[in-house]
């Protein structure tokens, strides 16, 4: 019985959704805003990705809101997680493979994961892909040897600190006199790796604290007790 | 065979994904399955987001070596999306914290147990008889309440 | 170009659907994976590098990890080997 209401369910939801998405006028779209922000976008903020100049200097805002919902999706996923007791045995190491490439893997993953945040104004890239190589880059060595506990506290701190840097460089644009989170220090020349004022600044305090947060709940996730 | 053009095939390719989400949430049984489901349905969602703005005759906005290019697509939705792929791999996380946290403390993850058990934990919680069964076991929560079990 | 996406499409839809008739938890995963993988191909197809990117490191890398971990804890890991 349960399958059937179920079933009719989705005959119907097939219905309904393929009567509103079907006039949606794929490959032939023109945007109005969009077309708009690629020709004001290149003088106003300097940038060379403009999808960066949308996510940091047009929806700032946005961004910010981001980052309060990774925080507090990872506080609470710390929360809920038990923490693993002290008398118990920890796994193994593992196998010859996975320890030689996590050694040969780190310095690699945080050389990435760098340029990925420093050049996210001039290629595709930014704080959340590159802050998310640096997690892994950081995760990886626990996978490796379970036994050594990380130290959590160091990201906490490290996380904390990137986001209050953050709210600081939006709060330095009010006391400059303009909105909160305006780009400052001027555009520079398109395509240099100076350029885009405040952006890079912005982007490397989303890098850090994306990469620590996911860094400690990746650590979590794998410290906590097994079930069942 | 007919082929259909490549931008009604994207258009199924997105809503099939939402649909074999939803209905993969809706059929399942095991609650780690309903949490693919999940997954599946924000991936298709996002991908219907960027086919939105679709256009076959523009480039990627990304300014390489200093010439502008006429058509650029359009980077809003795409600024979106890079949210909410974000957004969606934090709600994941969660979701797996909490299937942990439900099969420590009920033992299973079967969507039909944990509603039976949650209606007679909620209902020895609020000390009321459950329609079932006289010879079920009852938490001793009801039988010792005033009201009383028979 | 047309074949090319047809082939990608009917594979990214057919490991959409294999996720949930997967007995093992580990090949759903892997089915999962696979959606994830096809699904950044399209991002770069529709002229979002970004988006390619992210979906690839976030859905591909650090979703799988996520449920990796979560099915190792569960206890839902068996490949089907052990008796």
């Amino acid at each position: 019985m349960r399958r059937l209401s179920s079933l009719l369910f989705l005959a119907g939801l097939v219905t309904l959704i393929i009567a509103i998405f079907q006039p949606l006028p794929v490959g032939t779209a023109t945007p109005a805003v969009g077309t708009a922000i690629n020709h004001a976008a290149p003088e106003q903020v300097g940038a060379a990705n403009l999808v960066t100049a949308v996510v940091l200097a047009y929806r700032g805002f946005d961004t910010l809101l981001e980052l309060t919902i990774l925080f507090t999706a990872a506080m609470a996923a710390g929360w809920v997680l038990d923490k693993p007791r002290n008398e118990a045995r920890p796994d193994p190491d593992a196998g010859f493979i996975l320890l030689a490439a996590s050694d040969l893997l780190f310095p690699l993953l945080l050389i990435l994961g760098l340029y990925v945040i420093l050049h996210g104004h001039l290629t595709p890239g930014g704080g959340f892909q590159g802050g998310v190589v640096l997690a892994l880059a950081f995760f990886l060595p626990l996978l490796a040897r379970p036994g050594r506990r990380i130290d959590h506290q160091l990201f906490s701190l490290v996380e904390g600190l990137a986001g209050a840097a953050f709210i600081g460089i939006g709060l330095a644009a009010m006391l400059n006199g303009q909105a909160f989170l305006a780009p400052l220090f001027g555009t520079g020349e398109l395509g240099a790796l100076f350029s885009a004022g405040s952006l890079p600044l912005l982007y490397i305090a989303v890098g850090l604290k994306v990469g620590s947060e996911l860094a400690g709940l990746l650590a979590h996730l794998a410290e906590t007790e097994a079930v069942g | 065979m007919i082929i259909p053009d490549s931008n009604t095939l994207l258009l199924i390719a997105a809503l099939g994904l939402i649909l074999i989400g939803i209905g993969g949430m809706v059929l399942s049984l095991h609650l780690l399955r309903i949490i693919f489901g999940l997954a599946l349905l924000e991936s298709g969602a996002n991908l219907l987001l960027i086919l939105a703005t679709y256009s076959d005759r523009s480039v990627a906005p990304i300014i390489v070596g200093g010439k502008i290019p006429a058509h650029m697509a359009d980077p809003i939705p795409q600024a979106l999306v890079l949210t909410a792929i974000v957004i969606g791999v934090a709600v994941l996380a969660l979701a797996l914290s909490l299937a942990l946290r439900i099969q420590r403390a009920y033992g299973t993850l079967d969507v039909r147990e944990l509603r039976a058990r949650l209606d007679q934990d909620i209902a020895a919680e609020a000390g009321i008889n459950l329609p079932h069964s006289q010879d079920a076991p009852r938490s001793p929560a009801v039988v010792n309440a005033p009201g009383g079990a028979s | 170009m047309d074949w090319l996406l047809l082939l990608l499409v009917s594979l990214m839809l057919g490991c959409a659907i294999a996720v949930f008739l997967l007995d093992n938890f580990l090949a759903a995963l892997a089915a999962y994976s696979v959606v994830s993988l096809v699904l950044s191909l399209l991002f770069a197809f529709l002229r979002a590098p970004d988006v390619a990117m992210t979906e690839v490191v976030v859905g591909a890398a650090l979703g799988s990890l996520f449920f990796a971990l979560t099915i190792r804890r569960l206890g839902l890991g068996q490949t089907g080997d052990e008796s």
